[in-house]
């Protein structure tokens, strides 16, 4: 009974991790149908941020939840204005481009902070739950991505703000002639997804080691986790996130994590065949 | 006749080379070549950089005695990034362009692996200066770090008897882990004692929730980790997250060797057992001689680690075999290599086995305290049995293959 716990704390916990490190780059990807190929370098710059924000005798809650979303934020921002602006609707240069990014900002970091794994030890202790022990710190990761799906949802769905971006994101054209900028919509729209990128960056890496090159651990998962979703940002990134986040912990329990990696690589594949526009393209079609 | 500015120029600096040139090389002699491929980046350089570090010292102190054979000693060092397709290639480049005289280098066994035969193709004598999971049984090859008979098997021993019999195995997934697992499963196996469960990990996992909870359903007396690089160190860190580590005791072939005891925090690495050549807290004087010396050529001597020291000492022994042999000469240097030739380095004595081309060490058993590796048992020349079991150049000298455990 216990272990059955242990079990579906731990499936929430990688739901939850794929949701958040997937949020960024679904925002950008639904609303801009931009490839950001540099995202798992965002997620990477935010642990960064955090551990070196940390060091400096910073909070670490503040550095991770604040300081961590506004400094790759600001990147995000930067890198909008003077390359992706030039790229709007023609995909396959934005993933060049994005991709060289990426090359140059694990080339950045490296110079800056060196090619050493660095970490920072989880500010929450364990708990025990029934005859098992547990990080505690998951349940923290748990409820962040809770909240930032919901606070996304609320905001898409109720505010003035969110109409205007998902006006621009069904047609441009539209939303222009009735006065509002796109070039400004898409600016912000991809410097929030930055910043998200770096909020996950910033809570998950007390999780791990953290190297320049950690950002490919990120994109991949994140990437299948977007691209089976499809174009609705919250319900497809939830829905695919619980899927393989199931899947993976699933057969991780039963053999090992490499094959729960393995078995959720293949799912993808036969979702995507099955489903090319991605779960949201023929279910919850009309859902954010 | 007419004697331009230039043509006097051109003339007199030909002269000067001229005399310059011989000069030079009957003084000196052209520099010993020593080539050396290490991780000095990437997910493995917490390994690496002592190491180069090490073999920068070692160079350098030769030197400064005066060379070797009236010549000095040039180190060739690439760094292959902990990316093991730069292994071969830097091995060819050593081999066919530097033509080194000798290779002190390899950290992980997958890149012993790949250079190995490069060398034995180049005969150049190759040194591998690492803690690995023993059975390599090549001529040309010299191991100077411990193998599962001299640190896995005193460690299980102590383990068992001070825990319990029941153990729960975690390891890399590639040669070292995999053989390494086998050989813990022999050691634990043969005190009566049994295998759970033995889980193996690429060196990129970095999570091990599912995992942490898998060892507490199993419920084993003790955990064996034999880890590799910065991915890995999530392990300890997320065992201790959970709290696991004041509930189940944790013993590792690996803990401590990349220093991971300095980067957990003492709460987090505290009472983690392991067994190896060396520890920073060892008395002998001729350790603090070494960190001393360390300290003032490189200033942090908290780096210093296991594998540092084994490369430190493998290139002296290399040297000293020189030094007897009065010649590179591979044949020469080989004979006296197999002549039970020894060196005393920072964590004792270092005794060339002849029949298996690896090294008799003395092991301390330690725990970790406080982001120390303190002593609590020394057992004093342990010989590589377990290679020695399968393997013997004096009667095979042109067996080529690692011997793995039957079990």
């Amino acid at each position: 009974m216990d272990y059955a716990a242990v079990v579906f704390l731990e499936i929430l916990y990688m739901i939850a991790f794929l949701a958040l490190t997937s949020a960024g780059l679904a925002v950008v990807f639904g609303m801009m149908r931009v490839i950001n190929l540099a995202h798992g370098e965002f997620v990477m710059i935010g642990g960064y941020v955090t551990i070196f924000a940390n060091r400096a005798g910073i909070d670490i809650w503040f550095a991770m939840l604040v300081l961590a979303p506004l400094v790759v934020g600001a990147i995000g921002l930067v890198v909008e204005r003077l390359v992706i602006r030039h790229l709007y609707g023609r995909m396959i240069d934005t993933m060049l481009a994005t991709w060289g990014l990426s090359l140059l900002m694990v080339g950045l970091v490296t110079l800056i902070f060196g090619n050493t794994a660095v970490s920072v030890t989880a500010p929450i202790q364990s708990y025990q739950a029934g005859a098992y022990q547990m990080g505690g710190y998951n349940l923290f990761i748990i409820a962040i991505a809770i909240l930032v799906m919901l606070v996304l949802w609320l905001i898409l769905r109720y505010t003035r703000v969110g109409l205007i971006a998902r006006g621009a994101m069904q047609s441009a054209d539209v939303a222009s002639a009735l006065g509002y900028n796109p070039q400004k919509i898409y600016m912000w729209t991809f410097t929030a997804g930055a910043a998200l990128s770096g909020l996950a960056g910033g809570v998950l890496a007390p999780l791990t080691g953290l190297l320049p090159s950690s950002g490919s651990l990120y994109i991949a998962k994140s990437f299948i986790t977007v691209i089976t979703g499809g174009a609705a940002i919250i319900s497809g990134t939830l829905a695919s996130s619980m899927i393989f986040g199931t899947i993976n912990q699933i057969v991780s329990f039963g053999s090992t994590p490499v094959i729960g990696e393995i078995a959720m690589l293949a799912l993808a594949i036969v979702l995507l065949r099955l489903m090319p526009q991605g779960i949201t393209g023929r279910f919850f079609k009309n859902s954010t | 006749m007419s004697f331009s500015r230039r043509l006097f120029i051109a003339s007199t600096s030909g002269a000067a080379a001229g005399i310059a040139l011989p000069f030079h090389v009957f003084a000196q002699g052209a520099p010993i070549k020593l080539g050396s491929v290490l991780d000095n980046s990437g997910n493995l350089d917490a390994y690496g950089k002592p190491m180069v570090l090490a073999t920068t010292m070692a160079a350098e102190e030769i030197n400064a005695a005066g060379g070797l054979l009236g010549r000095k000693i040039q180190v060739v060092q690439y760094d292959t990034q902990s990316d093991i397709a730069l292994y071969t290639k830097y091995a060819q480049q050593l081999a066919r362009d530097d033509k080194v005289d000798v290779v002190h280098g390899g950290i992980t066994s997958a890149s012993r692996e790949a250079i190995r035969q490069t060398f034995r193709r180049a005969n150049i004598l190759y040194f591998y200066n690492v803690l690995y999971e023993g059975g390599v049984c090549d001529r040309n090859c010299f191991v100077t770090g411990t193998t599962p008979a001299q640190a896995v098997e005193p460690i299980v021993e102590i383990s068992q008897k001070q825990w319990g019999k029941k153990v729960y195995v975690l390891a890399a997934d590639y040669n070292y882990g995999q053989i390494t697992a086998k050989w813990v499963a022999h050691y634990v196996k043969q005190r009566g004692g049994s295998v759970l469960q033995t889980d193996f990990f690429p060196l990129d996992v970095a999570d091990f929730g599912s995992t942490i909870a898998k060892i507490q359903a199993a419920a084993p007396d003790s955990v064996c980790a034999a880890l590799v690089g910065g991915a890995h160190l999530s392990f300890f860190r997320q065992w201790a997250a959970s709290g696991m580590n004041k509930k189940i005791p944790l013993y590792s072939t690996t803990f401590g060797v990349g220093n991971e005891h300095l980067a957990l925090s003492p709460a987090e690495g505290d009472g983690i057992l392991i067994a190896g050549n060396y520890s920073q807290e060892e008395t002998t004087p001729a350790n603090k001689d070494f960190l001393a010396r360390w300290g003032k050529r490189f200033g942090d001597t908290k780096i210093v680690h296991e594998i540092a020291v084994s490369q430190y000492q493998g290139i002296k022994l290399w040297a000293e075999a020189v030094k007897k042999a009065g010649s590179l000469d591979r044949d020469k240097l080989m004979k006296v290599l197999e002549s039970g030739i020894g060196v005393d380095g920072p964590a004792g004595l270092v005794k060339m086995d002849p029949a298996t081309h690896h090294a008799s060490l003395d092991i301390k058993v330690m725990e970790v305290k406080g982001q120390k590796l303190t002593i609590k048992q020394a057992f004093k020349q342990r010989p590589p049995s377990d290679t020695a079991a399968s393997c013997n150049l004096a009667k095979n000298p042109n067996e080529n293959k690692q011997f793995e455990v039957t079990i």
